[in-house]
């Protein structure tokens, strides 16, 4: 090493040993999912806020060039969209064909980016992003607007619970940072808007290709804009938390390393737990008390929503996987048939009457669906169906031959939600949300509701009432009459 | 009554990436009859291991490690392999291609070389233990190919990753359905960044292999990289001087394909400054993923991890 090496080393090295380590960030990941199109400039968005927050290195830029030489874009030696397109069959298509997962930080926060395609046909990939998403930036280019696919894009992130949305105006560059215009589009989004449940609604114009109101602002070029950049927006977004709720802990897995231990794993997917507590086992409906939470760093006295822990119980009851305990108050519905929306995902639809798997979290058992209706996307509105094709958003019953326990997917997205596995193909075919729980009982005498009477018979004598000739007739009967 | 422990407690921002794995650790021990875990004595490998503890605390970890030895990794990570297995009484099963001793197959005279000893080894060990899921310790944000990576990876029936061909993947539901002769890869660490990584190796005491850590160690330089000269392993080039300096690794694989970085972290604190302000990748020094553009998902399509 020359001299000059070893004095820019030891520089480095100075530099490096004074920069304070950063306290440990305070909060959980903010995970988002990008909605817009090729055209508005979205995987350029993305790209931008991945360069602006340093998120990429000197040698994937490098790999970047050379691909971007090979496509002659012209744009210029660095493509921002280059940093995402992530699997060589897409880039050869220029198009992002499924959903691709991006980090990037903050002093101040993580984030998760679900980056979804923006054509019709791939709504599907829309609703997976959406899935785990706290928060939607729906994008649009300033010059063409609000268009319809605005519309489905907001449409379809209302659905999946998503609450908040940023209205990304891009490529106001193009429209000579026109104010009246951006403030025309953020009207019209929010007169749109009205027909969805958003509690928070931002609007932001950038130029995503300058870097403009992205990482940094531009009140150079936009004096009249006095809100946040995007980047600000979303460390200041708040994380969905589920509505306070009772106790939920789906079983995965019974522990039991010896005679001496007996734990039931799994992650609380609401409310809190503390030793002592009293709780009920569904479907079974058995009673015990919880006697210690356990984790590998120390036996703890309590345990809140999203922990992943170990149970034990006071008592010696029969739990599998797939069951659920519950807080003796403030209970999940426990029901045959439930109320649901779901998209489907497979060319195949999904076949009214077969049975599927249903997964919900940690338990699998056998379902049968009846179509409903299917949203058209165009219209907004919902239409008789007979049956689902791929990308439709449908509401269906579902039917059980034994009760599953539930909470609808606006209470609580963990245990409201389930996925449909075909069992011939083993592929995931739907998702779906529970938006009811039908209360069989009670619908048997669903004109009079005065006069119903409380039938209680034993579950398995229940279980063959439900499943009779009668009991379906009467079923189908209080369908009709309610459509 | 408080909680036991002096220890304090994570961050909510790694405690809920902690979380996460360890869902995903429980779902696959219930789901499958007989997963195994990649365990390459890496950095993410560490972090994999002890959120596996963590996940089947007070029981053992449920399944056995399975390392590929390509017979050329560092002499310090498998000294490191062997501790951390007796430690821990863990189950290790260590595979090496034999194709390697018997064909004489190298990582200076092959040009499949990575091919053979690491993937095609990787499929016969996994087709000899019949597992029906692999964990690995990849991260969406290592690689482009990676970013689409579902936390649950469908596998053929001869391993092969088809990426036009993987499941839906909604909410935090992984479908483990899966035919005979078909296979799922596992990956709890997929939302994990190399920060994270570092961080959480420091929150929770993580026991690393040093090779991490900066020390002064003789290496020569090839083609601008800096291999490690620490046996009669390596065979000098004419006119090849060895150097000794201080650096480190910021990733570990086999040593003549692993280049160091010049670098004075010889502890945990100044390798997380390091990293957060360097300007190049983690795999930069990797030669795996420089033969051409898309690289690894063409391994990966074959197979490779």
């Amino acid at each position: 090493m020359s001299v000059a090496e070893k004095i820019s080393q030891a520089e480095l090295q100075s530099e490096i040993q004074s920069a304070a380590l950063p306290a440990a960030k305070n909060s959980i990941p903010l995970r988002f999912i990008t909605c817009g199109s090729v055209d508005d400039g979205k995987s350029t968005l993305i790209g931008r806020l991945l360069w602006d927050t340093k998120a990429v290195f000197d040698d994937q830029v490098g790999a970047i060039e050379k691909l971007s030489d090979k496509h002659e874009n012209g744009v210029g030696s660095l493509e921002f969209a280059n940093l995402l397109d992530g699997l060589q069959a897409e880039q050869e298509q220029g198009i992002t064909i499924d959903v691709a997962y991006r980090y990037f930080s903050t002093p101040n926060r993580s984030f998760i980016v679900a980056d979804t395609p923006g054509h019709a046909q791939y709504t599907k990939n829309m609703v997976t992003g959406a899935s785990t998403a706290d928060l939607a930036v729906l994008l649009i280019d300033a010059r063409s607007g609000i268009l319809e696919q605005t519309r489905r894009h907001a449409n379809v992130v209302s659905l999946m619970g998503i609450k908040q949305v940023i209205l990304v105006i891009n490529k106001i560059d193009l429209i000579d940072y026109d104010q009246t215009r951006f403030d025309e589009i953020s009207e019209q989004f929010k007169t749109l808007a009205e027909a969805f449940n958003f509690t928070s609604i931002t609007t932001i114009p950038t130029s995503a290709i300058k870097g403009e109101n992205v990482a940094f602002t531009a009140r150079e070029n936009m004096p009249w804009y006095e809100g946040k950049t995007l980047l600000e927006t979303l460390e200041l977004a708040p994380k969905s938390t589920p509505r306070s709720m009772g106790f939920r802990f789906p079983v995965q897995r019974i522990s039991r390393p010896d005679e001496s231990f007996r734990g039931y794993q799994g992650t609380i997917a609401a409310g809190s737990i503390k030793p002592g507590d009293p709780v009920t086992i569904l479907p079974s409906g058995q009673q015990a008390n919880v006697s210690k939470i356990v984790t590998f760093d120390l036996v703890r006295n309590a345990g809140v929503h999203g922990d992943a822990v170990t149970l034990v119980l006071d008592r010696q009851i029969d739990i599998s996987r797939g069951d659920m305990i519950v807080s003796n108050d403030d209970q999940p519905s426990l029901e045959f048939s439930y109320q649901a929306q779901i998209i489907a995902l497979t060319e195949h639809g999904i076949q009214p009457g077969k049975q599927y798997w249903l997964k919900s979290n940690t338990r699998k058992q056998y379902v049968s669906v009846d179509v409903a209706e299917t949203l058209n996307l165009e219209t907004g509105l919902w239409e008789t169906a007979e049956k689902i094709e791929l990308n439709d958003l449908s509401k269906v019953q579902l039917n059980f031959t034994n009760r599953i326990a539930f909470d609808t997917y606006q209470n609580n997205k963990t245990t409201g939600s389930f996925i449909l596995i075909d069992p011939d193909t083993n592929n995931t075919i739907a998702g779906g949300m529970i938006t009811q729980a039908i209360d069989n009982v009670k619908s048997i005498t669903p004109n009079t509701p005065n006069a119903s009477t409380t039938i209680t018979m034993p579950s398995d004598i229940a279980e063959e009432f439900y499943r009779s000739e009668f009991y379906q007739k009467y079923q189908d009967s209080i369908e009709s009459n309610d459509s | 009554m408080t909680d036991t422990n002096s220890k304090p407690p994570l961050d909510p921002h790694l405690k809920a990436l902690e979380n996460e794995a360890i869902y995903i650790f429980r779902e696959v021990a219930a789901e499958f009859q007989n997963p195994v875990m990649l365990y390459s004595v890496g950095k993410d490998s560490s972090v994999l291991l002890h959120l596996a503890r963590k996940a089947f605390y007070p029981g053992p970890v449920p399944f056995p490690l399975l390392h590929i030895d390509t017979g050329w990794k560092f002499k310090e990570m498998i000294a490191f392999r062997d501790k951390i297995v007796s430690d821990y009484e863990l189950d290790l099963i260590s595979y090496t291609n034999p194709r390697g001793s018997a064909e004489n197959i190298t990582p200076f005279n092959h040009p499949r070389y990575t091919d053979i000893m690491k993937t095609e080894a990787l499929r016969t060990a996994l087709d000899k233990g019949g597992y029906d899921a692999a964990f690995g310790g990849a991260r969406r944000d290592e690689e482009a190919s990676r970013a689409k990576e579902r936390i649950y990876s469908f596998r053929t029936a001869n391993h092969s990753w088809d990426p036009r061909n993987q499941r839906a993947e909604l909410w935090s539901i992984y479908n483990g359905d899966i035919f005979k002769g078909e296979s799922v890869r596992a990956f709890p660490l997929s939302n994990w960044t190399e920060l994270d990584i570092w961080q959480y190796i420091k929150a929770e005491d993580i026991p690393i292999v040093p090779l991490y850590y900066a020390q002064q160690r003789p290496f020569v330089e090839r083609d601008g990289t800096i291999i490690l000269a620490e046996d009669q392993r390596l065979e000098l080039a004419p006119g090849e001087v060895v150097q000794e300096d201080y650096i480190r690794f910021r990733t570990l694989g086999c040593f003549p394909l692993t280049g160091g970085v010049r670098s004075t972290a010889d502890d945990i604190d100044q390798v997380i400054t390091e990293i957060q302000s360097a300007r190049t990748s983690e795999r930069q020094g990797r030669a795996i993923d420089k033969d051409k553009a898309g690289s690894m998902e063409l391994k990966k399509r074959e197979g490779y991890f």
